[in-house]
């Protein structure tokens, strides 16, 4: 909540320091600044690149401010960490009170600590000292030393001077107390507002577990072998759905016999996610690279065919008339309008089977897979190496933005006329 | 001797809702060649269908088209076709747009190379030739649509609405190009246009047709394309005789229009 809060006020800060400090000194005068009427203007809408560096590294802010990262100066308050002491009072059953001390040492989890040694110190009640890791809590059995104990009758009736009884808390300097229900202390330190390293560990450990992946692998490949294989399996994939789908698509197009047979076909399929048919190929085909690839095959065939056939749908028929009245043949027709026609509609269906086919792969390997990104961060999990999944998720999202990326460059070089005519 | 021979063609399908459609009814025509014959019609007179049935892209159901002393069967290079919106290949070059026809049949570049040169600079494109189509204007993209068909030598050439959608200005420059190529080439055109204008200045012959069944109504001889070639247009336009034969036909087709309307009301009421 409260990172919510700190991410819309930079959101609205950084706004108002880009459109009342930057742009004032860098105006830009071409024809889209003269617009008067830009709200509702589509065209006019361009993103702001000051908007998108500040959103990246906003993100990484956040993250490392939450997380106590060395690579951010400003943190959020950490977790507690050094010597915490507070008092109980104890009363015996005659009603006599006694004070003792509890000096609980709070560390970072992983390091070594010692128990503080205490002097008991005066009175039927002694001074207790235990250690516990930060975002942890213990269990102090304040009585044990004690002359009188619990079983003798006595009882915890204040903290810090605070009356408790069984089941209440009390906030004391470095944490919080509970009183169990059995009357022991139960003490933990306060968590400050940084997230545990277990549930989001800071950008440098993501960092370094990449160079360490990278090098010395995890789950016996390394990292470069798990994001080849999930690519390889996807552009295998991809590559025998297009070979089929795009030839699929155009007889569909052309021929009535090739619509009526495979129209309900592809219809039926379409609709159905490739997710839904893991289980069927795992079953088929198992959990080997020919499953992955059947996997993919389906989900980049119907893709294909549809965009294909719409592709041929999409030729103006007076291009086709054009084209036989200056003497082509079918072939030729088929070779020098229908095929360049459709490109940009088969580039659209490739852009989109792309997608559903990293996104198919990766789930894939999730169920079930012996390597791959999908399958790596799964078994991270399994161990609650939260690095690990966090950095398979950040390469998998670049992976996936790299393919777009490289497909509408490929577009926009074999399809200049896309969108122009 | 290529004669166009246009004999009995009717046209009649059916609509799945049972009832049939008389697009053409005993439609007969002659041509001769290098005759720019205008059609005229108001919407719905069959005009279009029957330049398809001419192209070869719609069968008739009676009557048949002679060409060259052979029937017509199917679309075919001996009939160049120019449509509304130049339809050409955006994937392609002026140039390669231009030498489409003749690339299709197979003849080599050095065979082709010297028609398609004096064609884009007749039709002044040649510093254009390796644009690509998209970035020309409308005007330029007809210019080479017809420069295309020319490059192909055919027999006929049907043009549909072929400056229909061209501004008024570019419009004009183009009904002078037409008539400078009909006559430098001596072409057999057929040409549908919805302006009554337009077809009086290019039509040698004029054809106004009528709907419901389409049918031939009337036919005019006019002597303002022969005047025309090589002069203003604008200078044909002033003659008195052309202002008469266009309030005339005018009023033809404003007739027909009146009476489709009047019959759609009475059926609506």
């Amino acid at each position: 909540m409260i990172i919510l809060i700190i991410y819309i006020a930079i959101f609205a800060a950084a706004f108002f320091v880009v459109r009342f400090g930057v742009h004032k000194f860098r105006q830009m005068r071409d024809f889209t600044s003269l617009k008067t009427v830009t709200f509702g203007d589509e065209s006019a809408v361009r993103p702001d690149r000051w908007a998108s560096v500040i959103s990246v590294v906003t993100i990484f802010l956040l993250w490392g401010a939450f997380t106590g990262s060395n690579w951010v100066p400003i943190h959020a308050p950490g977790p507690f960490v050094g010597d915490a002491e507070f008092t109980y009072t104890l009363e015996a059953p005659n009603g006599e009170r006694d004070d003792a001390t509890v000096l609980v040492r709070v560390f970072n989890v992983g390091e070594e600590v010692e128990i503080p040694e205490v002097e008991p110190g005066e009175g039927f009640a002694k001074n207790d000292a235990s250690s516990v890791g930060a975002w942890r809590s213990d269990l102090i059995l304040m009585d044990k030393n004690d002359e009188i104990t619990r079983k003798d009758g006595a009882k915890v009736v204040a903290i810090d001077g605070q009356p408790v009884s069984a089941g209440e808390t009390v906030s004391v300097a470095a944490g919080k107390v509970a009183v169990t229900s059995k009357g022991s202390l139960n003490f933990s330190p306060a968590g400050g507002m940084q997230m545990e390293p277990i549930w989001l560990p800071p950008p440098e450990d993501v960092v370094k577990r990449v160079g360490e992946i990278a090098n010395e692998g995890y789950q016996n490949f390394t990292l470069w072998e798990h994001l080849y294989w999930s690519l390889f399996r996807v552009i295998v994939g991809f590559a025998l759905g297009a070979a089929v789908g795009i030839p699929l698509g155009y007889a569909m197009g052309l021929s009535d016999w090739f619509r009526g047979w495979f129209d309900p076909i592809v219809e039926f399929m379409r609709p159905v996610p490739p997710l839904a048919l893991i289980p069927l190929v795992i079953i088929w085909a198992g959990i080997g690279e020919s499953g992955k690839i059947i996997l993919l095959f389906l989900a980049a065939l119907w893709i294909m065919t549809i965009s294909a056939r719409a592709g041929v749908s999409g030729v103006a028929i007076s291009k086709v008339h054009a084209a036989y009245s200056l003497g082509a043949s079918k072939w030729q027709l088929m070779r020098h309008v229908i095929v360049p026609n459709s490109l940009p509609e088969i580039f659209t269906g490739a852009r989109v089977a792309m997608g559903v086919c990293w996104g198919t792969v990766v789930a894939a390997e999730l169920v079930a897979a012996e390597k791959g990104a999908g399958m790596m961060i799964m078994v991270a999990s399994r161990f609650q190496l939260t690095d690990i999944v966090i950095m398979g998720i950040i390469l998998i999202g670049i992976i996936g933005y790299g393919i777009d990326i490289l497909m509408r460059k490929a577009e926009t070089w074999l399809v200049p006329w896309k969108g122009r005519i | 001797m290529s004669t166009l021979s246009i004999e009995n063609i009717s046209m009649r399908f059916d609509l799945p809702n049972g009832g049939h459609v008389q697009a053409l009814q005993d439609v007969t025509l002659e041509l001769n060649t290098g005759e720019l014959m205008s059609v005229l019609g108001p919407s719905g007179c069959g005009k279009t269908t029957l330049l398809n049935i001419l192209a070869g892209f719609l069968a008739p159901t009676e009557g048949r088209i002679i060409l060259n002393d052979h029937p017509v069967t199917g679309p075919d290079a001996e009939r160049g076709m120019v449509f509304q919106q130049g339809a050409l290949f955006e994937w392609m070059s002026v140039r390669d747009n231009v030498s489409f026809g003749p690339r299709m049949a197979g003849i080599r570049e050095k065979e082709w190379r010297g028609t398609v040169d004096h064609l884009l600079d007749v039709v002044g494109l040649q510093d254009f030739k390796d644009k690509a189509v998209y970035e020309l204007s409308g005007g330029m993209q007809q210019r080479v649509a017809l420069a295309r068909c020319l490059a192909n030598d055919p027999d006929v050439i049907l043009m549909d609405e072929p400056l229909g959608a061209l501004d008024a200005l570019t419009r004009e420059k183009m009904q002078g190009l037409v008539l400078k190529l009909w006559k430098e080439t001596g072409k057999t055109i057929i040409l549908i246009t919805h302006s009554v204008e337009e077809a009086l200045l290019l039509g040698e012959r004029l054809l106004v047709m009528a709907p419901r069944p389409g049918r031939i109504h009337k036919e005019y001889r006019l002597p303002f394309a022969d005047d025309g070639v090589g002069k203003d247009l604008r200078e044909i336009k002033k003659n008195p005789a052309f202002g008469e034969k266009r309030e005339e036909i005018l009023s033809m087709i404003w007739d027909m229009e009146e009476e489709i309307m009047g019959r759609t009301e009475a059926v609506g009421a």
